[in-house]
């Protein structure tokens, strides 16, 4: 299979394009940007005009909720999903059930995405077993089976004796570890920023101290033990200050914030809305422009979707008992993009943080148009405006705070190893 | 975003939250449950407003003095009541909260007076219901208890009736109490000047300086020539442990004696929202004495929940 894709803005922040190319495809694989290779005659020609042609986007954190939840959400669903959404490479979090801390469920997983032929799923394996922050998970084997790097979801190691340990183990191998910075005592029972929303509402608080509290252990002990650590979603002002530092110092340290918390603050909570039920939760102005300045300023390396797909059930509830999560997979494009548009961020510059930044965090083979690489690609119009409607989303999760937005950025095609897989 | 208790023309659909309700409607409650409190001292205690409609109190967490008013004045408006303590029984068995209701509106319930240990459980109710029903909360979690802030107000309002001219001060477990968030509104939203709350910083919730209070830590100062004292209930969980070492210190520091009522204006009155814990918040000689208006609060509530019953009901009388 030969594609054409013509006339399209190249934009491939690794590769400093920016410009209007023609991209040729064979065998799955980045042939020729710019000229046609001698004799190239394609099958398909895409018509690319005024569409953005960029690498399929590379999402850090994504829930598929299998094995286990497939009540909540399934592959066959979500990885459509990812696709209709431009995602082509995608991280997932352990916490299944059961949780990916046994290279067997790893190799499964790995096995059934791979059926589907859609996007590319790299699983974060588990720390520890069963998350539990006792024992260390085999991370080692773990690898083998096919991890890209470790992580403990949304739970804390408190133990700051297992955290030290779990750090020199994966810095043994060279493995990064994905924590979610969120000091566990302090948080307990809180379900949103302890501010004057929560008072107002009367819902228990997180502070911003608990994330503060939780980077301090993880950055101190990763500069003792010289550990590659990524923090995931980053949500206070103060966090960003204590990333910058720690990478001024030298610390192997790397950061992503969710779209989510680009856009909400914790007024989006509005009469109870349990959509807006995240973790970390939303916080407040001064945070959410700590965030933007911090992805400006290159403290905040990728922004990622979250996405947790909910069933309808889980949601209908008090707000604290309301599940924890909104649906992202489909809105990370057009969400980022509308942040880019407000913040006077050029496009090339937003997609690095979807695309080649993500990639280099995981150390996979993605986020670039590279010749030779993959032909993962994602073609958009940035310009044209849709309006998200939760029912008509692929995945199984409808949860979203963001239902009944107008948004920028509507995906048109996702090509996987030179496959149209997606087409609006 | 839309208020979820009024209706496009501005009416009271719900009472969900003083939060948000105009003065305007604050008023009409209050003006409202004065007309109602001559119906209950007359000899045959009814009016037909509600004849033929059902009420039904939904009780997912325990009570009887709120419950028990809600009933009185529902019968006063001679609507049938229903009273659900659905904390022993649906919810025990796992169903949710809109199937429980659900289940009352296939009986044809009019109107549901709700009661739940979590914040927003009102609000999700309202959000479920069809227009033709009505929702009132009854206490919410730490959220909002809004009948009890407009009684408390109305009972300030028979004694202190120049609300413009009053400070008030709360004390106690703020940051647990739906009362205290609820009367803040009322207070603040009716033109109260000053309005203090009196607390350790352990019972104060975050910036709870954002909704219009003073805060003070010591009795001393923040009693002092205040013209309404409110005490705030304080839970038997909360009374040893991370948030207080003990009820003894508490009542040292922060119950309200004969002695620290002595700063407040001579011809201040007291207030509780009940049930009190003598000797932990308030001395019984302050809560039996002649400032105290605890009981007069019970009696104006029955008028209050009337009133806003009522006004649902599309009953408004004057």
């Amino acid at each position: 299979m030969k594609i054409h894709i013509k006339n399209g803005h190249v934009i491939d922040p690794k590769n400093n394009i920016d410009s209007k190319l023609d991209i040729f495809i064979a065998a799955g694989k980045i042939l020729s940007i710019g000229q046609a290779p001698d004799g190239f005659i394609a099958n398909q020609t895409i018509d690319a005009s005024n569409l953005i042609v960029c690498s399929g986007l590379v999402d850090l954190s994504a829930r598929l909720r299998e094995p286990g939840e497939e009540y909540k959400a399934r592959l066959a669903s979500e990885l459509q999903a990812a696709v209709a959404g431009g995602i082509t490479s995608l991280a997932c979090p352990p916490d299944t059930d059961p949780v990916l801390d046994e290279p067997g469920l790893v190799e499964m997983l790995k096995h059934r995405a791979k059926q589907h032929g859609l996007a590319h799923v790299y699983p974060l394996g588990a720390v520890t077993r069963q998350l539990q922050g006792k024992a260390l998970a085999e991370m080692s084997e773990l690898y083998a089976a096919g991890c890209v790097g470790f992580s403990q979801a949304n739970e804390a190691i408190t133990d700051t004796q297992v955290l030290w340990r779990a750090m020199e183990y994966a810095a043994t191998f060279g493995f990064t570890l994905f924590l979610h910075a969120e000091e566990p005592f302090l948080a307990a029972n809180g379900v949103a920023h302890d501010g004057e929303v929560a008072t107002r509402l009367g819902l228990k608080g997180i502070p911003s101290a608990a994330e503060a509290l939780a980077l301090a252990s993880i950055l101190r002990i990763a500069q003792e033990t010289g550990a590659k650590v990524h923090i995931s979603r980053l949500s206070t002002a103060e966090g960003v200050n204590m990333i910058r530092a720690a990478k001024a110092q030298g610390l192997k340290v790397s950061c992503d914030v969710s779209v989510n918390h680009l856009h909400l603050t914790e007024h989006d909570i509005a009469y109870f809305d349990a959509n807006c039920h995240l973790k970390p939760p939303l916080r407040t102005q001064r945070d959410k422009d700590a965030l933007t300045a911090g992805l400006k300023d290159g403290t905040i390396d990728a922004i990622c979707s979250d996405h947790t797909p909910v069933d309808d059930d889980a949601k209908i509830a008090p707000f604290a008992e309301a599940e924890i999560g909104a649906t992202g997979l489909e809105l990370l494009l057009p969400l980022t993009v509308k942040w880019a548009q407000q913040e006077n961020i050029p496009l090339a510059r937003a997609l690095s943080f979807i695309t080649h930044a993500p990639a280099n965090i995981l150390a996979v083979p993605a986020g670039s148009l590279t010749l030779d690489s993959d032909a993962d690609i994602c073609l958009f119009d940035a310009n044209e405006y849709w309006k998200i409607d939760a029912a008509q989303l692929k995945s199984q999760g409808k949860n979203t705070p963001f239902n009944g937005f107008e948004l920028p950025g509507k995906n048109k095609y996702t090509l996987v190893r030179g496959q149209i897989v997606y087409q609006s | 975003m839309n208020n979820p208790q009024l209706d496009t023309d501005g009416h009271l659909r719900h009472l969900l939250s003083i939060e948000g309700l105009p003065k305007k409607i604050l008023n009409q409650i209050l003006d409202t449950a004065e007309s109602f409190a001559g119906v209950t001292e007359r000899e045959i205690k009814k009016v037909p407003l509600l004849r033929g409609k059902t009420v039904c109190n939904l009780f997912f967490e325990n009570s009887t003095r709120t419950r028990t008013t809600f009933e009185i004045a529902a019968k006063r408006l001679s609507a049938d009541v229903i009273s659900l303590n659905v904390g022993t029984s649906s919810q025990s068995k796992g169903e949710t909260i809109l199937d429980t209701v659900d289940n009352l509106i296939a009986m044809h319930a009019d109107m549901f007076v709700v009661r739940h240990a979590q914040s927003g459980a009102a609000h999700l109710i309202a959000k479920h219901v069809p227009p033709h029903i009505h929702v009132i909360n009854a206490g919410d979690g730490r959220h909002s208890h809004p009948t009890q802030g407009l009684l408390d107000v109305f009972t300030i309002r028979k004694y202190k009736p120049d609300l413009h001219n009053l400070r008030i001060a709360i004390v106690g477990d703020v940051l647990h109490s739906r009362v205290a968030r609820s009367e803040i509104h009322a207070l603040t939203t009716l033109g109260v000047p000053e309005v203090r709350v009196i607390a350790p910083k352990t019972l104060l919730p975050a910036q709870v300086e954002k909704m219009g209070v003073h805060v003070y830590h010591d009795m001393n100062e923040g009693l002092k020539d205040v013209d309404v004292v409110m005490m705030l209930r304080l839970q038997n969980e909360r009374m040893s442990g991370a948030m207080l070492p003990s009820a003894q210190e508490y009542f040292k520091t922060y119950g309200l004696t004969q002695e620290k009522l002595a700063l407040a204006k001579p011809d201040a009155i007291v207030m509780h929202p009940g049930p009190m814990n003598r000797g932990v918040e308030i001395d019984s000689s302050v809560a039996d004495g002649k400032q105290s208006v605890i009981l007069p609060q019970v009696t104006y509530g029955i008028a209050i929940r009337m009133a806003v019953m009522a006004i649902l009901a599309g009953g408004g009388v004057q």
